[in-house]
């Protein structure tokens, strides 16, 4: 039987103070205690997250590769959900997070909306969230209306409390992880570079328009006057494999304020990940390209000779040509 | 390797979908349906394994009538066999619903050695499919898998997440997620096509499956209480200029109007 109050949970503790913002507002309506939880190799954290609303602190201390696991985490996180009987989970949405909200949905035979951002108490006692559906064209209103209510909260979509000295309860657990039933036998660590895309203030993109890897040497001379960062489309990243990562609704949702889209056509799923740029400019052979109904500014034609003109032009404007013609 | 289950979301194609330009709803109900994308991929994916080890695939999907179209594309690609959990037209089931109708097809279609779907659906962008039949059936689960290989009675798989690529070993039977990495899907040539006519589309209903047929739309955990299309206000000007010099000139203006350029 659900009882009080939010639990809120991600292995990134940055999202998880995100989750904590939104949980205490959600508390301060339904009543209850706000709890999070913190599964790791070391029992820390849990102060940070008092000072930042949490009324408790279910502390799980996992260590080895055992902490990979997904058993792992659905075994601490069921085991602190029988404890509270909260009302409502928030798990964040990360890789790990997206299959762990299921998991624990289905072991507690409740529904489970994921990627919401917008969240808010209704007043029949549900939950009401708003997310992104049909590839990020619609916003769907969905309504949970059995608990405990389980969401999932992609980062940067709510706001951490402001921290403040407040007393709270720290329960900490040795916890014995169930042997994984899928073995990790080896973790390869990737450099990261989306970092950089989702705080660029302005991304300069490639897609099919671009017909060789090399060519992309025209994207970059622009991005260096531009002092921009490269981005690129799927395909080139997944399938392709030119660069590491992608801007687009499985990707990275990125808000410069400065777009410039070269040989992109504009499919639902890429436009659903620069929907916060400010200015969207595209450049494209196609003038029937579904992109520039997505721009503010188009240009039809050639990327492989327009492109040099725009960085040569860029240059002149700024004063910084070597060759002045 | 005996039985492969590959589960299908018959999804709306997201490219499909016009919008009532004076309501903002979206017409969902007339737009094309067609097999998920990530699911064709589990679907080639199940079909590489056959064609190394053996074995028969199976997809399961639940739907209505208008599902055939995808299954008959499914046989074309080469599943042996289709099955239907049919829902009814216009019954929406949420992700809660939908996996337990999996789960007791599932235990029918027992045994099986592989449970396959594709990593998120792009119509509802839901992922919680794989996760929720491993958790109903005990099941390992192995997520945004991008290489997978059957060794003996084992599995290995590279999967990818942010900070990593983690490579796992997991005994069979398992649940895989796919993610797109994974393959190219074949198109089916015309005779295929024509092949898939004769294989069987198995229709389970919720009475053929043990389940009293109203209480699957009433015991929706989510109700959707409304879908709106997002407006897209961009200013739309096209920049021509007479050469392409001055086609760029008059952009850089604009950006500079825009107050965009720095430096």
């Amino acid at each position: 039987m659900p009882g009080m109050g939010v639990m809120v949970y991600s292995e990134d503790m940055d999202l998880e103070l995100q989750l904590l913002g939104k949980g205490r507002e959600l508390t301060d309506k339904l009543g209850g205690p706000l709890s999070a939880v913190v599964i790791g190799p070391e029992q820390r954290g849990a102060d940070e997250l008092i000072r930042h609303g949490a009324d408790k602190v279910y502390s799980y201390k996992v260590s080895g590769l055992d902490l990979y696991s997904i058993e792992t985490y659905r075994s601490a996180l069921l085991e602190a959900v029988k404890r509270e009987s909260p009302q409502v989970i928030l798990i964040g949405s990360t890789k790990r997070g997206r299959e762990l909200a299921p998991r624990i949905a289905s072991a507690l035979r409740t529904g489970c909306m994921t990627e919401c951002i917008e969240l808010e108490v209704d007043e029949g006692g549900g939950l009401l969230g708003r997310r992104l559906v049909y590839g990020g064209s619609a916003l769907a209103t969905e309504r949970s209306q059995k608990k405990p209510h389980v969401a999932t909260i992609p980062p940067r979509v709510f706001k951490r409390a402001e921290p403040s000295e407040r007393k709270g309860e720290i329960i900490e657990m040795e916890m014995e992880p169930p042997r994984p039933r899928a073995v990790i036998v080896e973790r390869r660590k990737k450099t990261r570079e989306g970092g950089a895309l989702e705080s660029a203030r302005v991304i300069v993109a490639a897609g099919r328009g671009f017909k060789r890897k090399e060519d992309l040497r025209l994207l970059e001379d622009l991005a260096e006057v531009l002092g921009a960062e490269i981005g690129c489309t799927r395909p080139l990243a997944a399938d392709s494999g030119w660069l590491n990562e992608w801007i687009g609704i499985s990707g990275h949702k990125v808000r410069p304020r400065l777009y410039i889209a070269c040989g992109i056509s504009g499919t639902v799923q890429h436009l659903a990940g620069i929907r916060d740029a400010q200015v969207v400019v595209s450049i494209n052979k196609d003038e029937g390209a579904n992109i520039f109904q997505a721009s503010d500014y188009g240009i039809v034609g050639d990327l492989y000779t327009i492109l040099p003109a725009l960085t040569k032009a860029l240059r002149r404007s700024k004063g910084k040509s070597r060759n002045p013609s | 390797m005996r039985r492969i289950v590959v589960l299908l979301r018959d999804a709306v194609d997201p490219s499909d979908i016009k919008v009532d330009p004076t309501t903002r709803r979206p017409a969902i109900e007339v737009a094309k349906r067609r097999i998920g994308e990530l699911d064709k991929r589990a679907l080639e994916e199940a079909l590489r394994i056959r064609e190394k080890v053996g074995g028969e695939v199976c997809t399961l999907t639940v739907g209505d009538e208008r599902s055939k179209t995808a299954l008959l594309e499914a046989l074309a690609m080469g599943a042996d066999r289709a099955y239907l959990v049919s829902v009814g037209a216009d019954a929406w089931v949420d992700a809660l619903t939908t996996s337990l109708l999996l789960e007791v097809a599932l235990r029918r279609l027992s045994p099986y050695d592989l449970i396959l779907c594709g990593e998120m659906s792009l119509d509802s962008l839901s992922s919680q499919i794989g996760p929720r039949l491993a958790e109903l059936l005990d099941l390992p689960q192995v997520t945004y898998v991008k290489q997978l290989a059957v060794e003996g009675d084992k599995l290995r798989a590279v999967r990818d997440l942010e900070d990593a690529d983690e490579v796992v070993q997991v005994e069979l039977p398992a649940v895989v997620s796919v993610s797109r990495e994974i393959n190219e899907p074949r198109i089916p040539s015309l005779m295929s096509i024509m092949r898939a006519k004769s294989k069987p589309i198995i229709t389970l209903d919720a009475p053929s499956l043990g389940l009293p047929r109203e209480e699957i739309p009433r015991d929706r955990a989510i109700e959707v209480i409304g879908v709106e299309a997002l407006r897209v206000e961009r200013k739309r000007v096209m920049v021509k200029g007479e050469t392409i010099e001055e086609t760029v000139e008059k952009l850089i203006q604009h950006l500079i109007t825009e107050g965009v350029l720095e430096g």
